[in-house]
C-alpha cells in the first residue's frame, strides 16, 4: 500500500503531465490547420502539372533519344528508397508506419537480388533504417530548421536526387510518406518518382481539341523541362502531405495521452482517497478501544 | 468584348484566378500575349516579367515569375510559375 504522501507526487506528476500533453494536441491542432491548408494550397498545381503531364506524354513515344528521368537508365538493378519521415517523435505511430512500408519494400527488393540505398528526409527515421541496414543511407536532409515547408525546400532535394540519378547512383527512386486522409488516419504510401511513371491509358480527357494545341518549343522540349519539375513537385506534396500527417497524428496520439492521464488521475485519486479513509477509520479504532481499556 | 480568365498557380497556391483582358508571358521563345479566344497552346516560360491588362491599354498588374509554363485552352490561360512575385509599380 503506498503512502499517501506518494500518492499525492504521483497525481501531482500525471497532472502536470496531462497539462503537457493536452497543450501539444492543441499546438497540433492549431499546426494542422495550416498545414492542411498549404497542401490544399498546393493541389491545383500537382493537377495540372499531372494533366499535362499526361497529354504530352500521349504525344511521345519513348525511344532511346528520349530523356533518361521517363524512359530510365534500361535497368531496374539499384533502387533508391527516399524515405520521408518527421524531424521530432512523439506523433505516435506516424515515422513507425511509415518506415515499416519502405522496409518492406527493401526486403521484397533485396529478396529479388536487387541493390537498396536510403535516402532519408527527416532524422526520425535514421534509427531503425541505420540498424537493420547498415552502411546503406547515402544522404540524409536535415529539415529541422524549416518551419514551413517551401517549395525551394522540395526543388533542393530533388535536384540532389537527379544529380546522383545523371551520375548513375541508381536506376529507380521509390518516395514514402505519409498520404494525410483525416487527422484520425494517415495512409503510408509508396510512390515511384524517378523514372517518372506515366499513365499510358492517360484518358483523352480533352478530347479532339488536344489534337490542334501548339506546342512551342516542340513536346519533347517541354516534356524535358518538365520531368525535373515533376520530381520537385511530388516531393513537394509529400512533403506537404507528410507535415499534415504528422500533425494530425500527433494531435491523436497527445489526444489519447491526456485522456490517459485523466483516467489515470481518477484512478489514483480514488485509490488516495481509500487509502486515508482508511488511515482514520485506523485512528479512531485505536483512540475508541484506547478510551474503553481505561 | 469576351474577357480572359487568367490563373496563376505556383506550387505553393493558387495566387490569381480572374478575368483580364489580356495577358503577356514571357516565353523562352519571346514574349506573347494571350487574349480571350486563343487558339490552344502551350509553352515553356523564362524567368521575367508577366504582364496583366485590365483594359487594352492599362496595366493591371506586373509579377515576377520564375521558370514554369503556361497553358491556353478553351476555358483560359493557365501559368504553372516556380515562383511568382508582384512587382510594386
Amino acid at each position: 500500500m503506498p503512502s499517501l504522501k506518494s500518492l499525492k507526487v504521483r497525481i501531482t506528476s500525471v497532472k502536470s503531465t496531462q497539462k503537457i500533453t493536452k497543450a501539444m494536441k492543441m499546438v497540433a491542432a492549431a499546426k494542422l490547420r495550416r498545414a492542411q491548408q498549404a497542401a490544399e494550397a498546393g493541389r491545383p498545381y500537382a493537377e495540372r502539372l499531372s494533366t499535362v503531364m499526361s497529354s504530352l506524354a500521349s504525344k511521345v513515344t519513348i525511344g532511346p533519344s528520349s530523356p533518361k528521368l521517363l524512359a530510365g537508365t534500361g535497368s531496374d538493378q539499384r533502387h533508391l528508397l527516399v524515405v520521408a519521415t518527421s524531424e521530432r517523435g512523439l506523433a505516435g505511430a506516424f515515422n513507425s508506419n511509415i518506415v515499416k512500408l519502405a522496409r518492406k519494400t527493401a526486403d521484397e527488393l533485396i529478396a529479388q537480388g536487387k541493390d537498396v540505398k536510403f535516402y532519408l528526409i527527416g532524422k526520425k527515421g535514421r534509427a531503425v533504417i541505420a540498424r537493420l541496414y547498415p552502411g546503406k543511407i547515402v544522404h540524409q536532409v536535415d529539415q529541422s530548421h524549416i518551419k514551413n515547408v517551401a517549395f525551394a525546400d522540395a526543388h533542393q532535394v530533388s535536384e540532389d536526387l537527379i544529380r546522383r540519378f545523371d551520375a548513375g547512383e541508381f536506376d529507380i527512386a521509390h518516395l514514402f510518406f505519409a498520404k494525410f486522409q483525416s487527422a484520425l488516419a494517415q495512409i503510408p504510401t509508396e510512390l515511384q518518382i524517378i523514372p517518372v511513371p506515366l499513365a499510358v491509358n492517360a484518358a483523352p480527357a480533352t478530347g479532339g481539341a488536344e489534337a490542334s494545341v501548339e506546342y512551342e518549343p516542340d513536346e519533347e522540349a517541354i516534356l524535358t523541362e518538365l520531368l525535373p519539375r515533376n520530381v520537385a513537385v511530388q516531393l513537394f506534396r509529400a512533403m506537404l502531405e507528410n507535415a499534415a500527417s504528422e500533425q494530425g497524428s500527433r494531435m491523436t496520439a497527445m489526444d489519447n495521452a491526456t485522456r490517459n492521464a485523466g483516467d489515470m488521475i481518477n484512478r489514483l485519486t480514488i485509490q488516495y482517497n481509500r487509502t486515508r479513509q482508511a488511515a482514520i477509520t485506523t485512528e479512531l479504532v485505536e483512540i475508541i478501544s484506547g478510551a474503553e481499556a481505561l | 468584348m469576351a474577357n480572359l480568365h487568367f490563373e496563376l498557380v505556383t506550387p505553393e497556391k493558387l495566387l490569381l484566378s480572374e478575368e483580364v483582358h489580356m495577358v503577356v508571358v514571357p516565353g523562352t521563345e519571346g514574349e506573347f500575349g494571350v487574349l480571350a479566344g486563343h487558339a490552344p497552346f502551350m509553352s515553356v516560360i523564362r524567368s521575367g516579367e508577366l504582364r496583366v491588362y485590365s483594359g487594352p491599354n492599362t496595366v493591371s498588374a506586373r509579377i515576377q515569375v520564375e521558370g514554369g509554363f503556361a497553358e491556353v485552352n478553351e476555358k483560359g490561360l493557365t501559368v504553372l510559375a516556380e515562383a511568382a512575385t508582384e512587382i510594386q509599380a
